[in-house]
């Protein structure tokens, strides 16, 4: 009875701290998107509210909680108020079987850095993440206008065209590592080749899975409905597409809800194909003393640039920054920390590099019309992933 | 024209307009859509309407002047320049040479700077949303020399009937040759993010054809027309303001598509410099103001004027009663003429063309509109 | 050892409850904060400022329903590959010739549309 009552509480907690990252997350990577696309194109970006902009995607938040909600008579009630509630649930959903880092022991209480290890946890995250076309397709269709309607079946088709290719990349990694949990693909990936190259699925034999990893970034990228697939909100043809008629906050959970996608695809790719928490070369490297180098840099930088002329305002606050970045990266110092901490570190930082890459490729890249966008999809994606499957399969039957 | 009204019950009538993020201003185009493939479009226009024929009859010939500037509002310095000659020709004067050397350099930087506005904002149209910034960044360079000469960043009356009302600053001649030298390896830069980019030739390539036979009975010009592989341009044709002492090429494309014209525009800013790095190096001195009396009234006649404005044939037909107000001022602006051919170049495409197509025809609605 | 079934599908009840709550709370937040002026205007749809024409809830081109059959039909297809591909080590090369022959008949499908030109989304002109 005890150990039911602790393992629940256990898990209500995990949840909360889960959810809680999650939505921080959320909210900063739109900061962290403006930010980067401003550096790209020579601006500054938000730097009015807080220091560096830093307090931006609050007054954001609250801006848009306090605006007009507004229903209009045209639409279609219930479902036009079900569909963003719909996107955004069920894209915080899929998290749940992310895997995060090992066991680890906080407090006396042994645990493992992830809400549950479905034994189905691939497919699970598929299945939840496929309903979300209903958020966006019954948002369009309920909106009665026409350029929601053409967003909202623009993003239908190209979803389900996606979600092909999508599952087929994965199909590869789940010949080598013969396991639907996202716990078991991560072990599987553990160890060297050759004392240095990481057993990841990217560099695994039999066959890496390159081919399938970039077929799954693709569709990812296209699933998630971000440049260059970003047709069904494609501003310049269809106004804002499937939400044109949505205000307030509505408006913005179809965002949280992409920005969360963004989030579970990117984890995927981590726990996928490159190997989870797992540091990229083995310890005898002393790769464990990378998060107190990184550290060691961000302080560097800043107290250095904080000196330049262009600091301006930010002079001070880049200066607590600086010395932040360092006291974090001393803590790594620590044995328990570090244990604790670099699992989440390698995770954070693999999945973060497929964040910057999204936001880098929509600074970059023009966007596909629709038949170029459903010919890839149907004529390039699709057949790469089958051959990709199939040669897998058959090397792992040869060699495996 | 597709007649919209009666629809065919698998057709939907989709309004592009004049409320839309790429119709560039308040250009309203009803598309006829069959699924996402366009049957027929049809402009309408006016939303802008401000009258500026009419109100040149109530103004001294003078006093015109700046109105003009308000039409294609990215290329004001153009409008300028050929409204002056229009006048200087009814009234038989010419511009001395200086006068005639530091228009060719103000007009090419302004169609360096209409040139750039163009690319950012079909880029953006085209889903990339970088190349609009560096383009602003360049024509920042541009608006400041147009400001340190006369004041004024966009519609800048730069120019007076008989000449110009200001002798060029002192740095003049050095910051035009700063931006000369500093501009190409920007405009590699834009190339770099756009032209071998497969998905921008994708979006371009093939799309919003326009072949030499459409663009003559239409009576398209500038940079669309010369996309089409027609070598037709007013500054090598009819040369005016002194245009035929400069050594220059007319670029021209061969397929007559989108990518085509944004390569004849690319090509284009690159000429524009070579002109201006002549311009300035020639650049004579002497009186800047031919001889023109305070009050003008230009002899009893009409005349028609056109020059190469960045857009295409920019027009004026004035007329003269010998008073100080003209008779009619009539305006043939490329923008209007050109936005024509947008129903023979959308047909059969797709709604994303649309966008892409509008944006290579490089409208702007006040010119469109007057 | 795997957990129980309630160990393990408990917290994905947790988690769907926390994320209905997250965004049911922040729709009646937004619901209740929100201002409300309504009038004729704001009422109707955007269509660029123009009284639209027609339905939005048309009809529209048959194109999308052949993607949704396309996908209904491929995509039980990799959902087969999934077991396949988890207990794939057991299975050897017998496994790999039986989805062979599988992949061979989808395939035939596949390529079957393609010439049929399903996959051509817009044949450019008129």
């Amino acid at each position: 009875m005890t150990f039911a009552l602790s393992f629940y509480t256990l898990a209500v907690v995990k949840a909360l701290v889960l959810l809680g990252i999650l939505l921080i997350t959320l909210v900063y990577i739109q900061w962290v998107e403006r930010k980067l696309i401003a550096h790209i194109q020579g601006r500054w970006g938000p730097n009015r509210v807080g220091p560096h902009g830093l307090l931006q995607p609050i007054a954001d938040s609250l801006k848009l909680l306090t605006k007009e909600d507004l229903t209009p008579p045209h639409v279609h009630k219930l479902i036009f108020v079900m569909a963003p509630f719909l996107a955004v649930s069920l894209a915080l959903i899929s998290i749940a079987v992310i895997p995060f880092g090992g066991e680890v022991e906080v407090f006396g209480v042994r645990t493992t850095l992830q809400l549950t290890d479905l034994n189905i946890g691939l497919l699970f995250i598929f299945a939840v993440t496929s309903l979300g076309v209903y958020g966006i397709a019954l948002g369009g269709w309920a909106s009665n206008n026409k350029y929601s309607l053409f967003g909202a079946l623009r993003s239908s088709a190209q979803m389900l065209s996606y979600e092909l290719s999508l599952s087929l990349g994965v199909v590869g990694v789940l010949l080598l590592s013969g396991s639907l949990s996202l716990r078991r693909i991560v072990d599987s990936q553990a160890g060297y080749y050759f004392g240095f190259l990481p057993r990841w699925n990217v560099f695994h034999g039999p066959l890496p899975q390159l081919v399938g990893f970039l077929v799954y970034l693709t569709a990812a990228f296209a699933e998630t409905n971000r440049v260059p697939f970003d047709l069904p909100e494609a501003e310049t043809e269809l106004v804002a597409g499937f939400h044109t008629e949505y205000s307030s906050m509505k408006f913005a959970l179809f965002f949280m809800a992409e920005y969360a996608n963004m989030i579970t695809v990117a984890c995927l790719a981590t726990v996928l194909f490159f190997g989870g928490w797992h540091a990229p070369l083995p310890e005898s490297w002393g790769i464990q003393y990378a998060p107190l180098v990184v550290g060691a840099l961000v302080a560097g930088l800043l107290l250095y640039h904080s000196q330049g002329a262009f600091a301006g305002k930010q002079r001070r606050s880049m200066q607590v920054f600086g010395v932040v970045a360092a006291l974090i990266g001393a803590a790594f110092l620590l044995q328990p920390v570090r244990v604790l901490f670099s699992p989440l570190f390698w995770f954070a930082a693999k999945s973060g590099f497929f964040l910057f890459l999204y936001i880098w490729v929509r600074g970059t890249l023009p966007r596909f019309r629709y038949d170029q966008l459903m010919g890839f999809g149907w004529k390039v994606l699709f057949p790469v992933g089958v051959a990709n499957v199939l040669v897998t399969a058959l090397m792992v039957a040869l060699f495996g | 024209m597709p007649d919209v009204t009666f629809l065919d019950a698998n057709e939907l009538v989709l309004n592009m307009g004049p409320q839309h993020p790429s119709t560039h201003g308040v250009l309203r185009v009803i598309l006829k859509l069959d699924g996402e493939k366009v049957l027929g479009c049809e402009c309408v226009i006016g939303y802008l309407h401000r009258g500026v024929e009419k109100i040149a009859e109530n103004r001294t010939w003078m006093q015109f002047a700046p109105y003009v500037d308000r039409m294609d509002y990215v290329a004001a310095v153009s409008n300028g320049l050929g409204y002056c000659l229009a006048v200087e020709k009814l009234m038989s004067v010419e511009a001395p040479p200086r006068a005639q050397a530091v228009r060719v350099i103000l007009t090419e930087l302004n169609r360096i700077t209409s040139h750039l506005l163009w690319l950012g904002t079909h880029a953006l149209d085209i889903g990339a949303i970088t190349p609009v910034f560096y383009c602003f960044r360049e024509r920042e360079e541009a608006l400041k020399i147009f400001e340190n000469y006369c004041g004024a960043r966009l519609t800048t009356h730069a120019f007076r009937i008989g000449g110009l009302q200001y002798e060029t600053y002192d740095t003049f001649e050095k910051e035009v040759l700063a931006f000369c030298d500093m501009f190409p390896a920007k405009v590699d830069e834009y190339e770099e993010l756009l032209t071998g980019n497969r998905i921008w030739l994708g979006r371009t390539r093939g799309v919003g054809i326009l072949t030499a036979e459409d663009c003559k009975d239409f009576g398209v010009t500038g940079p669309v027309l010369r996309a089409s592989g027609v070598e037709w341009d007013l500054r090598k044709a009819q040369p005016y303001s002194g245009y035929e002492k400069y050594d220059f090429a007319i670029p021209t494309g061969r397929n007559g598509d989108t990518f085509d014209r944004y390569i004849v525009r690319i090509q284009e800013m690159r000429q524009s410099l070579r002109i201006i790095r002549q311009a300035v190096e020639g650049l004579p001195t002497g009186p800047i103001m031919g001889k023109v009396p305070k009050v003008m009234k230009p002899p009893v006649g009409e005349c028609y004027v056109s020059i190469e404005a960045p857009k295409g044939e920019l027009g004026y037909f004035v007329v003269s009663d010998n008073s100080t107000q003209p008779y009619r001022v009539r305006v043939r602006p490329p923008s209007f003429v050109n936005l024509q051919a947008l129903d023979r170049m959308c047909r059969g495409s797709l709604i994303a063309d649309v966008v892409a197509i509008i944006g290579t025809i490089d409208i702007v609605l006040g010119e469109v509109d007057r | 050892m795997s957990p129980s079934y309630p160990e393990a599908y408990f917290p994905i009840l947790l988690q769907v409850g926390l994320a209905v709550l997250v965004a049911g709370g922040v729709l009646v937040t937004s619901h209740l904060l929100g201002r409300r002026v309504r009038n004729k205007t704001k009422d109707s749809p955007y269509e660029c400022g123009i009284t639209p024409v027609g339905d939005a809830r048309g009809r529209f081109s048959v194109k999308f329903y052949l993607v949704a059959v396309l996908f209904i039909l491929f995509d039980v297809e990799v959902v087969f590959l999934f077991p396949w591909a988890v207990v794939f080590r057991e299975l050897g090369l017998f496994g790999f010739f039986s989805m062979l022959l599988y992949m061979a008949l989808i395939l035939a499908g596949f390529f079957f549309v393609w010439k049929k030109g399903v996959l051509d989304w817009a044949k450019r002109g008129r």
